[in-house]
């Protein structure tokens, strides 16, 4: 948990360039009039194991996609730019029900479509062609304010998972069901750490939510997940851990709640997505995070993951202004996840304490091999 | 004195060559006395400096805490390993005389390296002959595990010497933490910072050991005004705001005990605490230059404190910027240790930058050593170190690794000891 990073606000707010961010934008565009949709609707077909659409190419423009659930699980519908930023989603799709996915999308290139049953991972892919249109017309400001849209609706996307699992964990920490919650532990953890740098935006929110034992203030009560982590992996369940469990929700509802009203600028997306490096850097690669788990691999990954959702959405316009910073942070980005995903285990990860130093090592280098084009970013996007 | 006095006869004394020459001391001493003065910009005039300059071992205080810092530190932390006082007494009273000659840029004892029985170890290590005294320092704390009941100190305890309390985040190592004792040699010339220490240990084997050790370079802030203000491995000066050897008026009121704080043995000590800061340079260096001055609340180059033009200008922590904020931020470093913050608290500082190699997966182990000194840890040290470990933004990039606390005794004169008053 790093500190609360006033500092980055400030020189953010004389810079400018403060784009409003409603939690709507994004449910607009999915419920809004229909547009004039080049070729008409494209029908999605999605069941538990697969997503049939009906067709893989189209004009530039505004698209309609009706999205059919026939599986049996809750899912949702993304179409996707490249690098993953994400240009229109639908969530909470019920078995049965049918949605629709009004998305524009100016530029012609390469996208994916996307079904994600039980609303989790990276969901079912196909490749989306768009042709025509006017590409790279946009100026700067409809650019910025495009990627800072896309990045509101990730850290959405996130935080209501973040709400749904800390309320199963929750409830498994209150049942003294303690194997359960350990379980479900790192699995909720995914959604505070890819959205850490929003998170850190409350600043009295992140260190009840968040802070290691040894950031406690006098005077101040150890309180959020690394409490309960603590209970849970050392001392077992305490009288007032189910109070810790209630107050951890009450929290984490908190904040879900106020990163709907946030004012994100590109240059806090292009700071956030180093920042979350500068974390794994002093917190993940030392094991200092999940002191008590040794879970520190699976935020790692969050981590990685929320600041590739940050360049993901600055990603058109690092691509016009610099395009060879673009290709060096694709590719030590997966230099880095390789790295990770050779200590997968399970539908997990290894614990920390399991890693070598070998491997430490390579993971410090790799993680320094990134961030250094990183932290290049703002300046790019500052322009 | 140029830079090639140091190869000029007579003009640089090696200790071998005082050794063989009585009385030349006295010549040397008032040589001394000028060349303490000079500017000491590492580098600059440091050679001629340390060419020929002495520190007084005796005075009021103990030197080594006003004194102009010196370039180089080597810090030990010992542990007392016998249970009787009179040979902890004895070895106190040992280290006074071969302190005492040290300083002078003599060998430890008089036979020295050489002159001894060729079959006997000799009773210097060596290997600071043909180098001058540098300036050297040596500076003497007792901890608080020393007024345990292994040597019926307890009465004799300060109040002022607590047991630190916690901060938030620290991650202490108890291999570089605490200690019964500390040594506290500054020297121009690193080796003989490290004679010293290393000369000083051997006599006391059997009676203490090592606990810890710290070396430095760098200084990391200047005690005095003769000095230019040296920078961190930030990058930033640091120290520019120090209390310094000038400010009488401040050193009395902020950093030496007096009769009436507690303990009357204390008169004319002071507190060190001593802290090992582990900088993350790496994501410190990948931090934009803005953001980097609005952590520190200075500008890099001049060291101006931000929206002002020179370094020593007054810190004005209203000055404003874009939309009335303070362009010196809630959670700037310099606000929060600034004295108008603390209520007119000072601390005297004598940090040193460390590298000690790297930390096994490709980072430095790099920071500052930060030793101060206080009145009353208790008032002085700890609410700042509260309120920086909660709430500056520089611990983004801190993590402090170490930590010790000492109670230092008063100067010494020409026949007293160490322990004198400890002791009474
Ligand atoms: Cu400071």
């Amino acid at each position: 948990m790093p500190q609360f990073r006033k500092t980055s606000t400030a020189v953010l707010t004389s810079l400018g360039a403060l784009v409003a961010l409603t939690a709507c934008d994004s449910t607009n565009s999915a419920s809004g009039p229909s547009g004039a949709a080049a070729g008409g609707p494209i029908k999605v077909e999605a069941s538990d194991t697969a997503c049939s659409v009906s067709a893989t190419t189209a004009a530039a423009g505004n698209l309609t996609f009706e999205i059919a659930n026939k599986g049996t699980k809750v899912t949702e519908f993304y179409l996707y730019a490249e690098g993953d930023r994400i240009m229109g989603e639908v969530e909470n799709i019920a078995p049965g029900l049918n949605r629709r996915l009004i998305v524009e999308v100016p530029d012609p290139g390469k996208y994916q479509t996307a079904c994600k049953p039980g609303m989790a991972g990276n969901g079912i892919r196909g490749d989306f062609t768009v042709t025509g249109g006017a590409q790279g017309q946009s100026n700067a400001s409809a650019q910025k304010t495009a990627a800072t849209k896309s990045y509101a609706t990730y850290v959405e996307n996130n935080s209501s998972a973040l709400e749904t699992e800390t309320a199963k964990f929750v409830a498994a920490v209150k049942a003294g069901k303690v194997d359960e919650a350990k379980a479900e532990y790192a699995r909720t953890r995914v959604f505070y750490e890819r959205i850490e740098p929003v998170a850190e935006k409350f600043g009295d929110l992140d260190p009840s939510i968040d802070a290691r034992e040894a950031d406690v203030e006098p005077g101040q009560q150890f309180t959020g997940f690394h409490r309960l982590e603590k209970d849970l992996w050392t001392t077992g369940l305490k009288p007032d851990s189910p109070q810790i469990a209630d107050k951890l929700l009450t929290d984490v509802k908190a904040l879900v709640a106020k990163t709907k009203t946030l004012q994100l600028s590109v240059l806090d997306l292009a700071n956030g997505a180093k920042g979350l490096l500068d974390e794994v850097a002093t917190k993940k690669i030392t094991g200092e995070e999940e002191t008590f788990s040794h879970t520190d691999l699976w935020d790692f990954q969050a981590n990685l993951d929320g600041s590739k959702g940050a360049i993901a959405a600055l990603r058109p316009i690092l691509q016009e202004r610099d395009a060879t910073l673009v290709s060096t942070l694709d590719k030590e980005f997966a230099n880095v996840q390789g790295l990770l995903d050779k200590t997968r285990s399970g539908d997990g990860f290894k614990y920390y304490n399991e890693l070598s130093q070998d491997q430490i090592k390579a993971f410090a280098s790799a993680v320094d091999a990134l961030s250094e084009p990183l932290s290049k970013v703002a300046e790019v996007v500052a322009r | 004195m140029t830079s090639q006095a140091g190869t000029e006869e007579g003009t640089q004394v090696s200790r071998r060559k005082l050794f063989g020459l009585a009385g030349a001391g006295v010549a040397l001493a008032g040589a001394g006395a000028a060349a303490g003065v000079g500017f000491d910009r590492l580098g600059g005039d440091t050679p001629a400096a340390a060419a020929t300059s002495k520190v007084d071992f005796h005075g009021e205080h103990q030197a080594g805490i006003v004194t102009p810092a010196q370039p180089n530190l080597h810090f030990a932390a010992l542990d007392v390993t016998t249970k009787d006082a009179k040979k902890l007494r004895e070895l106190l009273r040992t280290w006074t005389a071969a302190a005492r000659r040290m300083t002078a840029g003599e060998e430890v004892g008089p036979n020295g390296a050489l002159a001894g029985s060729a079959q006997a170890p000799p009773d210097d290590t060596g290997e600071a002959l043909d180098l001058p005294a540098s300036d050297l320092t040596l500076t003497i704390g007792f901890g608080p595990s020393l007024f345990d009941d292994r040597f019926g100190l307890a009465a004799k305890r300060p109040p002022q010497l607590i047991d630190l309390p916690a901060f938030p985040k620290d991650k202490l190592d108890p291999a570089r933490s605490g200690g019964d004792l500390c040594i506290q040699a500054c020297a121009n010339d690193p080796q003989v910072a490290v004679h010293a220490v290393r000369n000083l240990v051997r006599l006391g084997f059997g009676v203490t050991e090592v606990r810890w050790s710290q070396l430095g370079f760098g200084r990391s802030s200047s005690t005095s005004r003769s000095q230019q203000t040296p920078r961190n491995l930030f990058g930033f000066k640091d120290g520019t705001n120090n209390v310094k050897a000038e400010d009488t008026d401040v050193l009395r009121d902020q950093v030496w005990a007096q009769a009436g704080d507690g303990q009357a043995w204390m008169a004319g000590g002071t507190y060190l605490v001593a802290r090992r800061i582990r900088m993350h340079i790496e994501t410190w260096d990948r931090e934009t230059l803005a953001g980097q001055e609005q952590i520190v609340g200075r500008t890099k180059g001049s060291g101006a404190p931000l929206g002002q033009t020179g370094e020593f200008d007054q810190v004005d922590l209203q000055v404003g910027g874009a939309g009335g904020t303070p362009l010196i931020a809630e959670d700037a470093h310099i606000r929060l240790a600034s004295r108008q913050t603390r209520k007119g608290v000072q601390i005297l500082r004598r940090g040193y930058n460390f590298v000690d190699g790297s930390d096994g997966v490709g980072h430095l182990e790099a920071g500052l050593f930060f030793l101060a000194f206080n009145r009353d840890t208790r008032t002085q040290y700890v609410p700042m170190q509260q309120v920086l470990s909660s709430k500056d933004a520089m611990m983004e990039y801190l993590q402090h690794t170490g930590s010790a606390h000492f109670a230092i005794p008063p100067g010494l004169t020409p026949t007293s000891n160490w322990g004198d008053g400890l002791f009474a």
